[in-house]
């Protein structure tokens, strides 16, 4: 019988020719990453273990995105025991502020994370790797202090759904609309427990950039993992970063999947997920006429450089509307490096934007762009629960960025048709 | 081990925001933790909340991050059990890991009212209430699982495992 990507790197994983759907395994981890809010229980439960040495010091990253640079003193306190066990273990992949990123565009960018491997990250978004052909999922601290222990994780072989985007992107569609379509599809536990397969012709004009971002959010249906199989575009991107060997895999003909959906990509327009769930996605042209207070436009899900560049495009020679805050987050210094040489800084700073260096910040309402009571906001962030982003009672539309910056153009939700010049 | 105590009751999709917001994740602490757990839904939950409370939601509960602060809010301000019509992936393995228990059982979400008395087996998976007389079965957890519930969590499980050199 065939396996399925997700099969073949979980059993060569755990050394074995073959996995099922169902199967536990305990498999070896490639890498094992941890945040400044995650990290420090992990530590803690490390020691409280009684262990003293990480399996490998290369194959951990700890990463303070989250409230760093420091929001406050005891994000400060989280941030330390993050640098001193960093420093005490001596682990390969720790990026301090100001060369740091938002940890699922910094892995992949600096080629710590390639095609084939196996990811565990204390994180939800660590399905972010699967753009490239790896299996990647979102663990707890307990997790991870027992693969930073070990080397090892346990899986149940998942079932796996395959998704078939065919025909041709309508103009300002992205990988972020087809993803916030999907999910509005089966709903935010459509996947649960389940590896997300990512396929079809329409995939292939998707940049490595737009890739990730519908990756990202498989954790929004629930998914165990978001997969794609590699290509001349993932090879090329990997080119160029990669510092090891990394290994191609790419399902059988005739592996078995749990259910296949099949959408016509040319029927879908931008996508906005409207308050209080990712699944509440509808086409731009149904929203209705929204005002709001603030736009974001970054955080592991858009923001890379193709994000800013999509919404540079539309910003272009606009100004931002008088009652909107927007917020820019570059994930990574190289982005923002980037951006600068590329003129999109100039761009946003003349329209009256925000820039901000690398942080999760507001995307889980931690600091740098929290809503006040009432507020509504669009963001290009991955969810809009209740309180995500600040009050209760603030709103959060998701949107991709191009819509994120004709909204902060117009002071409401708007079609970047309208507002770009080209 | 047997779990005995009087049940709120939540909806669908309780994303792990809900249940610590992430504002308050600047810490460790379990207690701090637990005084905010489901703050935006329900202001004051862990003041009303009695030691050995049980849980009842619908689908999906603790989708979102994979923040384990959220299992142990939950544990911390005293709740026993959480029980559901489903789980999300990253919450279903923290809970585990860190030994708050959890049953998914379609027929407990549906007949069980807001403050019922529960008794829940969680070895047999047998929930009675002892309010309206009823009776349901949760689904059993599978052996590797009863494992590291049995060894009070993952990293005792990996300690028994490594003295066996298994």
């Amino acid at each position: 019988m065939g396996m399925t990507i997700t099969q073949k790197i979980l059993a060569r994983h755990c050394h074995k020719e073959y996995v099922e759907p169902g199967e536990l395994v305990m498999a070896d981890v490639d890498l094992a990453l941890a945040n400044d809010i995650t990290g420090p229980v992990a530590i803690e439960e490390f020691k409280k273990a009684g262990a003293n040495k990480v399996f490998d010091r290369e194959r951990i990253a700890l990463i303070p995105d989250h409230f760093a640079p420091n929001k406050d003193i005891k994000s400060a306190e989280l941030c330390k025991t993050l640098r001193e066990f960093a420093r005490s273990q001596k682990i390969a992949h720790y990026y301090e502020v100001g060369r740091m990123g938002v940890e699922h565009a910094l892995l992949p960018e600096q080629g710590i994370v390639l095609p084939g491997d196996l990811v565990v990250g204390a994180d939800s978004h660590t399905c972010t790797y699967g753009a490239l052909g790896a299996f990647s999922t979102g663990v707890g601290s307990t997790d991870l202090a027992f693969a930073m222990m070990t080397g090892k994780c346990w899986f149940k072989v998942p079932e796996t759904i395959k998704f078939i985007y065919h025909g041709r992107l309508n103009p300002w569609v992205t990988g972020k609309d087809l993803i916030l379509y999907t999910i509005g599809d089966i709903g935010v536990d459509g996947a649960l427990y389940k590896a997300m397969e990512f396929t079809g012709d329409a995939l292939k004009n998707l940049t490595m950039d737009e890739r990730f971002t519908m990756s990202n959010m498989a954790i929004e249906a629930g998914g165990k993992n978001g997969i794609m199989e590699p290509d001349d575009v993932t090879l090329e991107y990997v080119k160029s970063r990669a510092k090891r060997d990394y290994e191609i895999f790419k399902s059988d003909n005739d592996a078995k999947y749990c259910r296949v959906i099949d959408y016509d990509v040319s029927e879908i327009e931008p996508q906005v997920a409207l308050p209080h769930l990712p699944e509440n996605s509808v086409s731009i042209h149904e929203v209705g006429d929204i005002s709001i207070d603030q736009v974001v436009i970054g955080s592991c899900t858009n923001g890379r450089i193709e994000d800013m560049r999509q919404a540079a495009r539309v910003i272009k020679g606009h100004r931002v509307h008088p009652y909107v805050r927007l917020i820019i987050i570059p994930a990574t210094q190289e982005v923002y490096s980037q951006m600068i040489k590329e003129g999109i800084m100039e761009i946003f700073i003349e329209s009256g934007a925000a820039v901000s260096t690398p942080t999760c910040g507001p995307c889980l309402g931690g600091y740098m762009g929290i809503l006040a009571k009432g507020e509504k906001a669009v963001s290009t962030t991955n969810r809009n629960f209740v309180g995500r982003m600040g009050h209760p009672e603030s709103q959060i539309f998701l949107a991709n960025p191009a819509v994120a910056a004709a909204s902060a153009v117009k002071g409401r939700i708007t079609h970047p048709a309208e507002v770009a010049d080209i | 081990m047997i779990f005995k105590g009087r049940t709120w009751i939540f909806g669908d999709n309780i994303d792990t925001d809900v249940i610590i917001p992430a504002r308050y994740l600047n810490t460790t602490d379990p207690q701090e933790l637990a005084s905010h757990c489901m703050e935006d839904m329900d202001p004051g939950f862990p003041k009303k909340v009695n030691p050995g409370d049980i849980i009842i939601a619908g689908k999906n509960f603790g989708c979102g991050s994979s923040r384990e602060h959220a299992p142990l809010a939950i544990k911390t301000c005293g709740i026993s059990c959480v029980i559901a019509r489903s789980f999300a992936r990253i919450f279903y393995r923290n809970s585990i890991n860190i030994g708050l228990p959890i049953l998914e059982c379609e027929e407990a979400v549906d007949f069980v009212k807001a403050g019922d008395e529960l008794e829940i087996d969680t070895d047999t998976g047998i929930i009675n209430n002892l309010t309206s007389g009823g009776s349901y079965t949760a689904m059993p957890f599978p052996d590797f699982i009863k494992g590291i519930i049995q060894a009070g969590g993952l990293l005792n499980y990996a300690r028994k495992a490594e003295n066996q050199d298994v």
